[in-house]
């Protein structure tokens, strides 16, 4: 990564990797705390196509033992600035 | 000659809209190419044929509505046409869809020049000439393009998504707009972009400028998901969701395709209901050691292992898989599970995994990850829609405990997967904690009784103990 995973970088990061997966869903109205997965009703198979679109945005690896790191936006933006700091 | 009719992609079917034709009198068809998209109640669809042939003629256009079973194109069996000749080989013998071998069907057939009553659709100023795929409406609210506004290159003046995204590249959006879209592809001077990788440029909001040119010049979807992993985008997308305007009309046809489908359901089938609980500790362990070393696009996730392991018990058990049809049961030959996946913005469909019991673990979560994508996207076969000969439906994921669903007929049989959970589980006499799921059956009393299904649901828990056999 080129562009330090700064807190805002990382929010955007992840709101574009919920949005390819929920094209039509209204991320605006979304809390940064809320648990997203049953907010926006992903399925297993939604929650690996964001999973995948973050480690792919970011060159970050997440493993299954880190899902329940990244469960609501908050939560993500935390795990992936740290991780990024520790590259 | 061959016809090549609207099919229907369920109980819950009795018309259909031509939408789009995908090919034109002359054009060499083989069985299983897709020649035509449908719009259903519930989606579109894309519809194989069955014949191989030649198409003579296209019988009804684009955004007409007719019954299931009405003639759409005529198929000939001669060779390929030279150029100019969507004639047929016999001397001008003008299609005749009337011509059915069939035997009385409902929806008679109609004459090809008079298109039968035109598809209601909201919100246009011009007349309807073609309206534009899903794909394309939602590509052009993703770009912040008016379709009214543009000009189709398609056939028949349709509008197509590169008439949209070069629509999008010639007059960014107004800023007027309330809700930023993704950056819209916008390729360098003499730059090759395959359609694929344009519209996924578009969707994982790629700028193609950006795009390193491979050796040959052409950007294929590949380099944009490498790109894709690069610096992120400065504004997040934070969604237009203002709903298409036959979003609403697509919710009511979508709540009334299923009021009528389950309905019929619950009148005519007798249901009976079993449940068992299943303890997921092995299928786990084994999934999660083997998730480790992958990347993720290669993880499996557990309701891959639910569907193969429900496929290869019906496989021991056929009385379950199959459909009831003219008062007796017809065994299927083959195991196609019917994944239910529920649509963003209400309803849901069942498309199958074809020959689930065949294949890998791995191509089974690569299917169901392509269904997931396609049937959302309105582009789901309808073979895949007719095809599956039992339905698993997943309802756990979303956190109840047990899921007693309602068969889709003519299926006679429904598994149910509730949410994992860990439960105290004894075990050689001693306590301990598993994960576990409650698997329940829904089954048609007349083709089986409730002997066979607990046979049934036993051999579903048999194969997910032995995970490393699926």
């Amino acid at each position: 990564m080129t562009t330090p995973l700064t807190v805002p970088v990382a929010r955007t990061i992840v709101l574009n990797a919920l949005h390819q997966v929920v094209p039509d869903e209204d991320l605006t109205v979304l809390g940064d705390d809320r648990p997203f997965r049953s907010e926006l009703e992903l399925d297993s198979l939604d929650f690996l196509s964001f999973v995948e679109n973050l480690s792919a945005a970011t060159g970050i690896r997440i493993d299954e033992s880190d899902y329940d790191a990244v469960t609501s936006v908050a939560s993500c933006v935390s795990f992936l600035t740290a991780r990024g700091a520790a590259l | 000659m061959a016809e090549f009719t609207m099919p229907s992609l369920g109980a819950d079917m009795d018309e259909g809209t031509l939408l789009e034709w995908l090919v034109a009198p002359g054009d060499a068809v083989h069985k299983g190419d897709v020649v035509a998209v449908v719009d259903t109640a519930k989606a579109a669809v894309e519809v194989e044929t069955f014949a191989d042939g030649v198409v003579e003629a296209l019988l009804v256009q684009p955004g007409t509505t007719v019954p299931v079973g009405t003639p759409l194109a005529s198929i000939g069996v001669g060779p390929v046409a030279p150029a100019a000749a969507a004639k047929p080989a016999k001397p001008a013998k003008p299609a005749k869809p009337a011509k059915s071998a069939r035997p009385a069907r409902p929806a008679k057939p109609r004459r090809a020049a008079e298109p039968v009553k035109p598809a209601a659709r909201g919100a246009t100023a011009q007349p309807p000439v073609h309206p534009p795929a899903p794909v394309v409406r939602r590509v052009a609210r993703d770009l912040g393009v008016d379709l009214a506004t543009l000009t189709g290159s398609g056939p028949g003046g349709e509008i197509t998504r590169d008439d949209v995204v070069h629509a999008a590249d010639q007059h960014p959006a107004p800023a007027a707009r309330t809700t930023p879209a993704p950056p819209a592809p916008a390729p360098r001077e003499g730059m090759r972009v395959s359609p694929y990788a344009r519209r996924l440029a578009t969707e994982l909001g790629v700028d193609l400028a950006a795009v390193p040119l491979p050796a040959d010049g052409v950007v294929r979807a590949a380099d944009v998901r490498a790109a894709a992993s690069g610096p992120a985008p400065t504004a997040a997308p934070l969604v237009a969701a203002s709903a298409a305007p036959d979003a609403e009309d697509r919710r009511q046809r979508m709540r009334s395709a299923i009021a009528t489908v389950m309905s019929h359901s619950k009148r005519e089938i007798p249901h009976y209901y079993l449940t068992s609980t299943v303890n997921l500790g092995a299928a786990l362990d084994w999934m999660h050691e083997r998730n480790r070393d992958l990347p993720v696009t290669a993880r499996l996730v557990p309701a891959a292992l639910m569907l193969k392991a429900t496929a290869l018990a019906a496989t021991e058990v056929p009385d379950v898989n199959g459909f009831w049809v003219d008062d007796r049961f017809q065994p299927a030959t083959d195991v196609h599970v019917g994944m239910a996946i529920s649509l963003r913005g209400g309803g849901l469909l069942a498309p199958a995994v074809h020959d689930t019991a065949r294949l890998s673990l791995d191509a089974v979560m690569a299917a169901m990850r392509d269904l997931v994508v396609r049937a959302r996207s309105g582009r789901l076969r309808d073979t895949e829609l007719r095809e599956p000969t039992l339905t698993v439906t997943n309802l756990g994921e979303q956190g109840v405990e047990s899921v007693l669903g309602v068969i889709y007929p003519p299926q006679v049989a429904l598994v149910g997967f509730g949410t994992v959970v860990e439960r105290p589980w004894a075990i050689g006499g001693l306590l301990g904690v598993r994960p576990v799921t409650t698997l329940t059956l829904s089954a048609d009393h007349r083709a089986t009784d409730g002997f066979t299904g607990s046979r049934f649901l036993a051999a579903i828990d048999r194969h997910l103990q032995h995970p490393e056999a699926l």
